[in-house]
């Protein structure tokens, strides 16, 4: 591994208003094809996801980009059929709703719960942040390494719950940027501690 | 704001930036990287594989030519083209870099741009490329003009290509924007402003004759460093670029 020169990181900007011409074109009928879509497909369980973004004063942000990151039902993260990455933005539904349509994942390993990784861009922030989704209605959770060590009065920050007692699998997450309920956000590996 | 290298990116909040002011978060990180450095395997943050999955049409890294409709876009050509490496110095690969951007006359075509500036029919300011083996990657464009925004009075943002770059993993994941030497707007704009005074030379790109085509287009030269390591476990598995 090379060692000789450790160059700085390109520091963060924000994707401000427009960053739909580029990233998530189908929502603007647009003539540019779409690269990434909000759908993930894949075998499994299927699910939805819906949320809101909302700013520190309680408002939907109508200007957020979410991508998200998962393993297949079976937690795999190398399946080369099953591309665990999908994007949308809260721009154009009725109420500003973000909506992704993909599989149940796996857990990673035994004994972990299953989570999607989140990212959130939007205009007025200077730097992505991350989260995760976990399922409220997995008891794995309550040994999860990483869930159950969080911050007791945050974990339910994390949580998608289901929209309906059946089992259509349709969940609600919404993310707050700010406030009582802040969602938490994650600081990330880096290269040396990986 | 805790846990972020605040020696490279701009802060959360950066109150001269008023949309950050609500928008940022406030509360300490949970550093994911502290917990799995104490235990075995990674997180899925640094495992799952991005790069080497998505596939460009063939004008998707011309903007001068990607969105025609029976003329030339008006401005200056340009091309822009630089690597992007690790955060060890390594070049990755099977980057996906998105770019957007407004026309020569500063408007976006994107329906939330109300400047009263002409919107070019045969300019869209949309494209992406991917990076080849050495991280290298290349793309033609027109030089956005600087544009009024609604953050102070007589605000003006300097002329800018914003990128996405999806690299190896969510470590490495990155939007950012490029900037022009020489831009007498960048000393008054807080979205530049708000990266540490030592990193912001970073963000503006050099003008390069090496890159520049005789009589057809200036060239700029803009290298992307983002976090993490391309040279991850999984890559052994993963079969190829397909």
């Amino acid at each position: 591994m090379s060692q000789a020169s450790k160059p700085p990181l390109t520091p963060s900007q924000t994707v401000g208003p427009y960053f739909a011409l580029g990233l998530t074109p189908a929502e603007h009928q647009s003539i540019m094809r779409p690269l990434v879509s909000s759908e993930i497909h894949g075998q499994g369980q299927p699910i939805s996801i819906t949320g809101r973004v909302l700013n520190g004063a309680g408002r939907p942000v109508d200007d957020a980009m979410l991508e998200i990151v998962q393993a297949d039902a079976s937690g795999r993260l190398d399946n080369d059929g099953f591309a665990g990455f999908a994007r949308a933005d809260t721009s154009m539904e009725p109420a500003n709703s973000f909506t992704f349509r993909t599989v149940k994942p796996g857990p990673l390993r035994d004994g972990e719960a299953p989570y999607i990784c989140v990212i959130v861009f939007m205009r007025g922030m200077l730097l992505h942040a991350c989260t995760r989704i976990y399922f409220a209605d997995e008891e794995a959770n309550l040994n999860d390494p990483v869930f159950s060590r969080l911050p007791e009065d945050r974990r339910d920050t994390l949580l998608a719950r289901r929209l309906d007692a059946a089992d259509h699998g349709a969940y609600q997450f919404d993310i707050h940027m700010q406030g009582e309920r802040e969602t938490l956000f994650f600081k990330l590996p880096n290269a040396t501690n990986a | 704001m805790s846990g972020i290298d605040s020696s490279q990116h701009p802060p959360f909040i950066f109150p001269a930036y008023q949309s950050s002011v609500l928008r940022g978060p406030t509360r300490p990180l949970f550093d994911l990287g502290a917990f799995h450095a104490a235990q075995s395997g990674a997180a899925l943050e640094a495992r799952a594989s991005l790069a080497g999955r998505f596939r460009l049409g063939e004008l998707d890294h011309d903007m001068t030519r990607n969105a025609r409709q029976g003329g030339e876009p008006l401005g200056e050509r340009i091309v822009v083209s630089g690597r992007v490496l690790d955060e060890r110095g390594n070049p990755v690969s099977g980057a996906l870099i998105e770019i957007w951007q407004a026309n020569s006359s500063g408007r976006y075509a994107h329906k939330a741009d109300d400047h009263d500036a002409p919107i070019d029919p045969n300019f869209l300011g949309a494209g992406r490329c991917i990076t080849g083996p050495e991280g290298r990657y290349r793309f033609y464009t027109i030089k956005p003009g600087a544009y009024p925004w609604k953050n102070h009075h007589n605000a003006w943002r300097p002329q800018h290509i914003h990128f996405s770059v999806i690299g190896s993993s969510i470590v490495s994941r990155l939007a950012t924007q490029m900037y022009f030497p020489g831009d007498p707007l960048l000393d008054l704009d807080p979205i530049f402003k708000a990266v540490p005074a030592p990193a912001r030379g970073r963000l503006i790109a050099h003008f390069d004759l090496g890159v520049t085509q005789p009589d057809f287009a200036l060239g700029y030269h803009f290298d992307i460093v983002v976090a993490g390591s391309s040279a991850t476990p999984q890559d052994d598995h993963r079969g190829g670029d397909k």
